[in-house]
C-alpha cells in the first residue's frame, strides 16, 4: 500500500487509534538498552506464553507491546500497563502471572513491584506522579516507551510521518528551511551548529548531487539517547531526514551507526523497508517529483568517525581520518558532493517543528537554545535512565529532583558532560542552566548528552587519566599534537596517579594542552586535552594532594592507597567472595582481615561492603 | 568455528562490486569466520580492484576487524565512563584472571576471546558486559565466574 495523500494518512491514522483503543489494556515491556541488559526478553516471551495460552476477555496478544527505553533505566526491566500508566519495576518472570491475574483481570495494584520515592519512602503507582518523569518534557524522546518500534503503523497512530507529509505536500524547501531556522534549533550532537543555516548553506550549493547523512555513531562513552532513538524510534529519526532530503535536494541518505549497536541496524532497517512499502521513501514520495532512499551503514569501531569528515570517508569504505574543513562539507561532503550531516536527535526534533511550528519551539528552553535536550543520567545517582529536559534546566534540578540524588546520600563531587571532549563541573556549578553555550563557558560542554554523576569516592586524577587513556587510543594518529601530544599528556597522568608526580608537571601539562588544542586539526584533537583543562581548572588541590603529600583523597589511585577493615566488620564474608587475589581472610561472623601482601587496592571490597567497614588510607 | 573459504566470493558478492563496499563486505566476511582470513581479504581487494594496502589499512584502523582467529564466545567488558566509574576496572581484571588472557587474546583452547570496549551504550545498567551479542548489566566480581560459564 502506497500512501499518496494527507488524507491517506490521516485515515490510515484514524485506523489504527480505533483499533488501539479497543484494547482495554495494554502491556508495555520496555525493550531499551537497560532493561534489555537486564533481562527483559524472558519477561516478554513470559507474558507471550501466559496471554497465548489463556484465554482472557478482551484482553489479546495485541495488548502486550515490546517498546523502546522507558527512561527510569536504574529500574530495570520496567513493564508498564497503559492506560492506566501503572509502573512496575524490578519485574522479575515470576511476576508475569501476578501481573495478570492481578493487575489486568481485577485492576488491583501489586505494591511490591511499585517505584519508592526515595525521598518521601511512599509507594507511586503513575508513572507521572513519579519526579524522575514529571520533571521532563519529551520530544525527541516522545514516543520511547509507547510504541511499538518495528511496527510504522504504531508510529503512524501516535501522528507518524504528519510533519514530513505537510513538507512535502504544502511547504517549499525554503519554507521548510526557513521554519528550520526560526526554531532555532542546534545540533543535538553536541556542537550546537544551527540547523536551519547548515541546511540552507547546503542548498545553495548548485549540484546535481546532494547528499543527506545521519550521524549515529554515538561514541561518546556514558550516551546511549541516540541508540535509545534508533532502537525504540527508528520512523522518526527517517521523518526528519526525509524532510531534510526534501529540504535541500537530495535523492539519497545514509544513516551510519556504531559498530556496538547491532539493535538499532535491525531496528533501522525494518523501519526502512515499512516506509518503502508506505511508498513514504523512494521513487515519488506522495505523487510529488521529490524521490529520496535511506542506506544503513555500519560503523566499525572507531570513536574519530562520529567526526563528520572522518564518517564521510568511512561511509565511502575508506579509513575514518578527518580532513581540513577549508571548506566545509555542507558544501564538499560525501564523494564531495554537499552533504547535511545531523546527528540522530536533531532528526527526531525535526517533524514535530515542521508539524507544529517554529513558534512552539521556541516557546521551550531559554533564548538561543530552544527545545529540549536528552540525556542519559547515570554514574553515582540513583535514579539512572534516559531523560530530557528544556533547555536552561539547572544541573541540581536534573541530578536531585529527576536523579533522586547520589546513590547512598553520598556527597556530590562532579558532574560529567561532553563525553571525552567535555570537562567535570564542581559542585558550585550545580545552579548554572544546561544548555549549549552555559556549559561551554563553565569549561565544558553540552556533547551528544552523557552526564556522568560523581560522587566524593571519584578521583578526578583518575578521570583525566581514563579520558586521556580512551583518547590516546582512538586518535586516528594523522595529526602529531593529537597522537604524541595526548600521549604525552598521558603519561604525565599516569606519573602523578602513581605518585611520581613533581612540582611544575601541572604547568606542563597546561602549555602541552594549549599546543594541542592549537595544532590539532579535528574536534577530537582540540578538545582531547578538556578532561584534564577542566579538573584540573575546579580540582587543582586533589591533583596537588597526589603531587606533594602523595596522597589520593578519594581512595582511587590505587600506587597511593592501602584498605584497612576496621571494627564495623560483622563478618558477613561479602569482601572474602569479592577479592579475587584471596587477600582477606577470616570465618563468618569473626572480623576480616586483609593481607597487605597480597592486596593489589583494586577496591572490590569497598564496592561491597554494606558495613562501611573497610577504611581507605 | 568454519574454516571453509569457498563461501567467500558469494559474500563479496553481496555488495556492490565498488571501493565504498569495502568496509560492509569485511563486516560480513568477520561476521562469518570470526576474524578476517588473508585470503577473504586478497579476494576482496582483488574483486573490488582496490590494492591490497589498502585492505590492509582499512582492516587495522577499525578496532572491530581482528586479523586473527577469535573464540567461541567474545566477551567485551565496557570501560565507558559511567562503567568505569562504577568500578569496570576491577570487572576487567576478574575476567582476565579468570580467563587467563588479556584484552585482545583468545584463550588456547579457543573459547574465549577478552576485549574492551568503549561503550556499549547501556550506562544506566553499569558496569556492563557484552558476551556475544548479549548484554549483562550491573556486573558484580562475584558473578563472574558464572557469565564465563554462559551467554
Amino acid at each position: 500500500m502506497r500512501i499518496s495523500t494527507p488524507k491517506q494518512l490521516k485515515e490510515l491514522q484514524k485506523k489504527f487509534q480505533d483499533r488501539d483503543n479497543k484494547l482495554a489494556k495494554k502491556i508495555i515491556v520496555c525493550h531499551g538498552p537497560g532493561c534489555l541488559a537486564s533481562g527483559a526478553e524472558k519477561i516478554y516471551q513470559e507474558f507471550k506464553k501466559i496471554l497465548s495460552e489463556k484465554k482472557i476477555t478482551g484482553i489479546t496478544l495485541e495488548a502486550l507491546k515490546k517498546t523502546g527505553c522507558h527512561g527510569l533505566c536504574e529500574k530495570a526491566p520496567l513493564v508498564a500497563i497503559e492506560p492506566d500508566k501503572i509502573l512496575y519495576t524490578h519485574v522479575k518472570e515470576r511476576h508475569v502471572v501476578d501481573i495478570i491475574e492481578k493487575t489486568i483481570k481485577k485492576n488491583e495494584i501489586i505494591p511490591e513491584l511499585l517505584y519508592v520515592d526515595p525521598q518521601t519512602k511512599e509507594k507511586i503507582v503513575r508513572y507521572p506522579d513519579i519526579k524522575f518523569y514529571s520533571h521532563q518534557t519529551r520530544i525527541a524522546l516522545r514516543n520511547l516507551g509507547h510504541i511499538n518500534a518495528a511496527d510504522i503503523d504504531d508510529y503512524i497512530r501516535v501522528g507518524g510521518y504528519q510533519g514530513m507529509v505537510k513538507a512535502v505536500t504544502k511547504m517549499t524547501p525554503e519554507a521548510i528551511i526557513e521554519e528550520i531556522s526560526k526554531s532555532g534549533l542546534r545540533g543535538r550532537g553536541g556542537g550546537g551548529f544551527p540547523t536551519g543555516r547548515k541546511w540552507a548553506t547546503c542548498r545553495k550549493v548548485e549540484d546535481d548531487t546532494h547528499y543527506v547523512i545521519c550521524n549515529g555513531d554515538e561514541g561518546d562513552p556514558g550516551a546511549f539517547m541516540d541508540r535509545a532513538i534508533m532502537e525504540g524510534d527508528p520512523h522518526s529519526v527517517l521523518e526528519g531526514m526525509i524532510i531534510a532530503a526534501f529540504a535541500v535536494g537530495a535523492r539519497d541518505g545514509y544513516i551510519y551507526v556504531r559498530e556496538e549497536y547491532p539493535l538499532a541496524v535491525i531496528n533501522l532497517q525494518i523501519a526502512i523497508e515499512q516506509a518503502r512499502e508506505y511508498g513514504l521513501l523512494g521513487e515519488q514520495i506522495m505523487g510529488t517529483y521529490f524521490s529520496f532512499d535511506i542506506q544503513i551503514n555500519r560503523g566499525a569501531g572507531a570513536f574519530v568517525c562520529g567526526e563528520s569528515s572522518a564518517l564521510m570517508k568511512s561511509v565511502a569504505g575508506e579509513v575514518g581520518e578527518p580532513r581540513a574543513k577549508y571548506i566545509r562539507s555542507v558544501v564538499k561532503g560525501l564523494y564531495d558532493k554537499p552533504t547535511v550531516l545531523n546527528n540522530v536527535e536533531t532528526y527526531a526534533n525535526v517533524p514535530l517543528i515542521i508539524e507544529k511550528g517554529a513558534d512552539w519551539f521556541t516557546g521551550i528552553g531559554v533564548k538561543k537554545n530552544s527545545g529540549t535536550k536528552a540525556f542519559s543520567l547515570v554514574g553515582k545517582v540513583r535514579n539512572t535512565g534516559l531523560i530530557e529536559v528544556p533547555m536552561g534546566t539547572t544541573l541540581r534540578e536534573i541530578i536531585y529532583d529527576i536523579g533522586g540524588g547520589l546513590i547512598d546520600g553520598r556527597p556530590f563531587k562532579a558532574v560529567q558532560t561532553g563525553g571525552p571532549s567535555g570537562g567535570c563541573l564542581p559542585d558550585t556549578m550545580l545552579d548554572s542552566p544546561v544548555d549549549f553555550d552555559s556549559l561551554t563557558k563553565a569549561g565544558s560542554m553540552m556533547g551528544s548528552g552523557g552526564m556522568i554523576v560523581m560522587d566524593d569516592r571519584t578521583c578526578m586524577v583518575d578521570v583525566a587519566k581514563y579520558f586521556l587513556s580512551f583518547l590516546v587510543s582512538e586518535s586516528c594518529g594523522k595529526c602529531n599534537p593529537c597522537r604524541e601530544g595526548l600521549y604525552q599528556l598521558y603519561k604525565l597522568a599516569i606519573k602523578i596517579s602513581e605518585g611520581r608526580g613533581e612540582e611544575g608537571d601541572l604547568e606542563k601539562m597546561e602549555k602541552l594542552s594549549d599546543m594541542i588544542i592549537l595544532g590539532s586539526l579535528c574536534g577530537l584533537g582540540k578538545s582531547g586535552p578538556n578532561p584534564f583543562l577542566s579538573t584540573v581548572r575546579y580540582f587543582r588541590e586533589e591533583y596537588l594532594a597526589h603531587i606533594r603529600d602523595k596522597k589520593c583523597p578519594a581512595g582511587v589511585c590505587r600506587e597511593l592507597i592501602r584498605f584497612e577493615i576496621n571494627d564495623k566488620c560483622d563478618g558477613c564474608t561479602a569482601c572474602l567472595m569479592a577479592c579475587a587475589y584471596n587477600a582477606i581472610t577470616g570465618s563468618k561472623k569473626q572480623p576480616h582481615v586483609i593481607n597487605q601482601e597480597l592486596c593489589t587496592h583494586c577496591g572490590a571490597c569497598v564496592t561491597v561492603c554494606t558495613r562501611n567497614a573497610i577504611d581507605v588510607f | 568455528m568454519k574454516q571453509d573459504f569457498t563461501t567467500i566470493p558469494s559474500i563479496i558478492a553481496r555488495h556492490p562490486r565498488k571501493a565504498s563496499s569495502l568496509i560492509m563486505i569485511l563486516q560480513d566476511i568477520q561476521k562469518e569466520f570470526n576474524y578476517l582470513p588473508e585470503e577473504a581479504m586478497r579476494k576482496t581487494a582483488e574483486t573490488l580492484e582496490v590494492p591490497m594496502s589498502k585492505v590492509y589499512s582499512v582492516a587495522t584502523f577499525y578496532n572491530a576487524f581482528s586479523l586473527v582467529p577469535r573464540g567461541e564466545k567474545l566477551i567485551r567488558v565496557c570501560v565507558g565512563t559511567a562503567c568505569h566509574i562504577r568500578g569496570s576496572k576491577v570487572i576487567r581484571e576478574q575476567f582476565e584472571n579468570e580467563l587467563k588472557i588479556k584484552p585482545g587474546e583468545t584463550t588456547p583452547d579457543m573459547k574465549y576471546s577478552l576485549e574492551v570496549v568503549g561503550c556499549v551504550g547501556a550506562c544506566a545498567m553499569a558496569p556492563v558486559v557484552m558476551i556475544n551479542d548479549k548484554y549483562f548489566g550491573s556486573v558484580k566480581t562475584s558473578r563472574i565466574k558464572q557469565l564465563v560459564g554462559k551467554g
